[in-house]
């Protein structure tokens, strides 16, 4: 299966809720999930977005000063 | 116990009463509608709660212009938050520097603190409450590390100089705590602006929120390195790891929070937003100035404090010559229906300041919903209890023992 979605790891779900946020202003479709197995052992909820709006999103939150665990197609 | 509307509630320094309604209705709205655990699990109603708890994160920040809404961390009330200041950042050996009117939430963890090696220096303030920042900052040590200044005094709502404070902390790259318990919504405060680097806030005074609900706002300059939280526990982030994690807010909030409260204070904040800080300040700046004025008034009442409403929060005490706080409050509470908080109200250090140790004061305290009507009344019943006093003197001067029953 290609790869149509990007997500957006975070340390806590408040991370998550501060850039489902900045991605709402921006106008970026995004979808709040819990995090993929495979990415990590962590429980909580991670930011789906399209793989199309991930550069985007990438700079946005660097310029909004957010730290991120990373960014992985899926 | 039935409450009607003859009682005037004149203890909003306690906490605030009555409540916005906006404020019940959403409590009960997040109760009813979405009460699942905020940021533990990720279904929709947990979202749903997590997404309230974070809007009330961004709601404080924006009324204390702090930097970061990640940098609010809830607790249970402002005690909670000093707790976590004093004990979370400051190591035996640290220096610092607290004023002389503070409230034990602030001064008895600097105490126990102080007796595991602590320095603590007790600036003095005057005897209307002022801080004078020139001894602050000729206190300064070394190793200095905090300011540790309330805002406003709980027992004559002296306004501390913030702004200098402030710039003080700057001029030496100290950190400065802010108790805003007294203040927090009924005057304007800015974290930035004022170079504030800690916040403590309690959330059921003039913010209007329910009971059990405040919090620390951590700045950027606070080292989180340092920072030991007072609880570990359950965070709904880096579940694989049995060590706590060290980032904002998690390093903070350990355990579920208190989402119904947490629905509540955002409803408070929104409502003081609605209405305009100004305007809610304005109106009790006024009320403030009509009780102060007509206390003054009164032969035998002294009133304490500032005495200039413009230079305080709504908070008044006062004593009527030598008749005993609790008495006082006790009449005022039975034959008038007026509520009020009267003794040492948990800050010993400034009564001694005042002048009002051991006995302590009456006081009155104002809030947003109270009118002028409330303070007309306020103002009758201690004239009628002064001249009932009067009468009680001359009376008991022309009755000798045996006329005693």
């Amino acid at each position: 299966m290609s790869k149509i979605y990007s997500v957006i790891l975070v340390y806590s779900t408040s991370y998550a809720l501060k850039i489902e946020k900045i991605l709402q202003e921006a106008g970026i479709g995004h979808y709040l999930i819990p995090v993929p197995r495979h990415l990590s052992s962590d429980c909580g909820v991670c930011v789906r977005i399209s793989q199309s709006d991930r550069k985007r999103s990438e700079a946005l939150l660097q310029s909004a000063q957010v730290e991120t665990e990373g960014f992985y197609d899926i | 116990m039935h409450i009607d509307e003859q009682l005037i509630y004149l203890d909003n320094a306690a906490t605030s009463w009555p409540k916005p309604i906006s404020v019940g209705a959403a409590m009960l709205r997040f109760l009813t509608e979405m009460g699942a655990n905020p940021g533990r699990s990720g279904h929709r109603m947990a979202l749903e709660a997590a997404r309230i708890v974070y809007e009330t994160r961004e709601s404080v920040a924006r009324l204390f212009n702090a930097p970061d809404p990640l940098g609010v961390i809830f607790g249970a009330n402002v005690t909670e938050a000093l707790n976590l200041a004093i004990h979370g950042y400051l190591r035996p050996g640290d220096h610092v520097i607290t004023t002389s009117m503070e409230h034990n939430s602030m001064m008895r963890p600097l105490r126990a603190m102080e007796r595991n090696g602590l320095e603590l220096t007790v600036v003095k303030c005057s005897a209307e409450g002022y801080l004078p920042p020139e001894d602050v900052a000729a206190a300064i040590r070394p190793n200095t590390v905090i300011l540790a200044v309330n805002h406003a005094s709980n027992v004559v709502g002296t306004i501390t100089p913030v702004a200098d404070i402030g710039e003080i902390a700057r001029q030496y790259g100290l950190l400065l705590l802010l108790d805003t318990a007294q203040s927090a919504g009924a005057f304007p405060i800015d974290m930035q602006a004022d170079r504030i680097d800690l916040l403590a806030f309690t959330g059921h005074k003039s913010l209007y929120g329910s009971m059990g609900t405040g919090g620390l706002i951590v700045g950027p300059r606070v080292d989180l390195e340092r920072f030991t939280p007072l609880k570990q526990g359950g965070t709904g982030s880096r579940s694989e790891l049995e060590d706590h994690p060290g980032f904002l807010p998690d390093l903070g909030e350990s355990g579920t929070p208190n989402g119904v409260g947490i629905a509540g204070l955002k409803a408070g904040i929104q409502w003081i937003l609605q209405q305009g800080l100004d305007t809610i300040r304005s109106h009790e700046t006024t009320l403030t100035q009509q009780l102060l004025d007509g206390l003054l008034g009164i032969p035998g009442v002294t009133v304490y404090g500032s005495l200039y409403a413009d230079f305080q929060t709504p908070t008044v005490s006062f004593n009527i010559d030598d008749q005993s706080p609790s008495e006082v409050g006790l009449r005022l509470d039975e034959e008038f229906g007026i509520l009020c908080r009267v003794g040492l109200h948990c800050a010993p250090a400034a009564h001694k300041t005042l002048g009002t140790f051991p006995a302590g004061t009456v006081r009155f305290s104002l809030g947003a919903m109270n009118t002028r009507e409330d303070v007309r009344a306020a103002i009758s019943a201690v004239r009628q209890l002064s001249q009932k006093n009067n009468m009680l003197h001359f009376s008991r001067k022309h009755f000798t023992a045996k006329d005693q029953p």
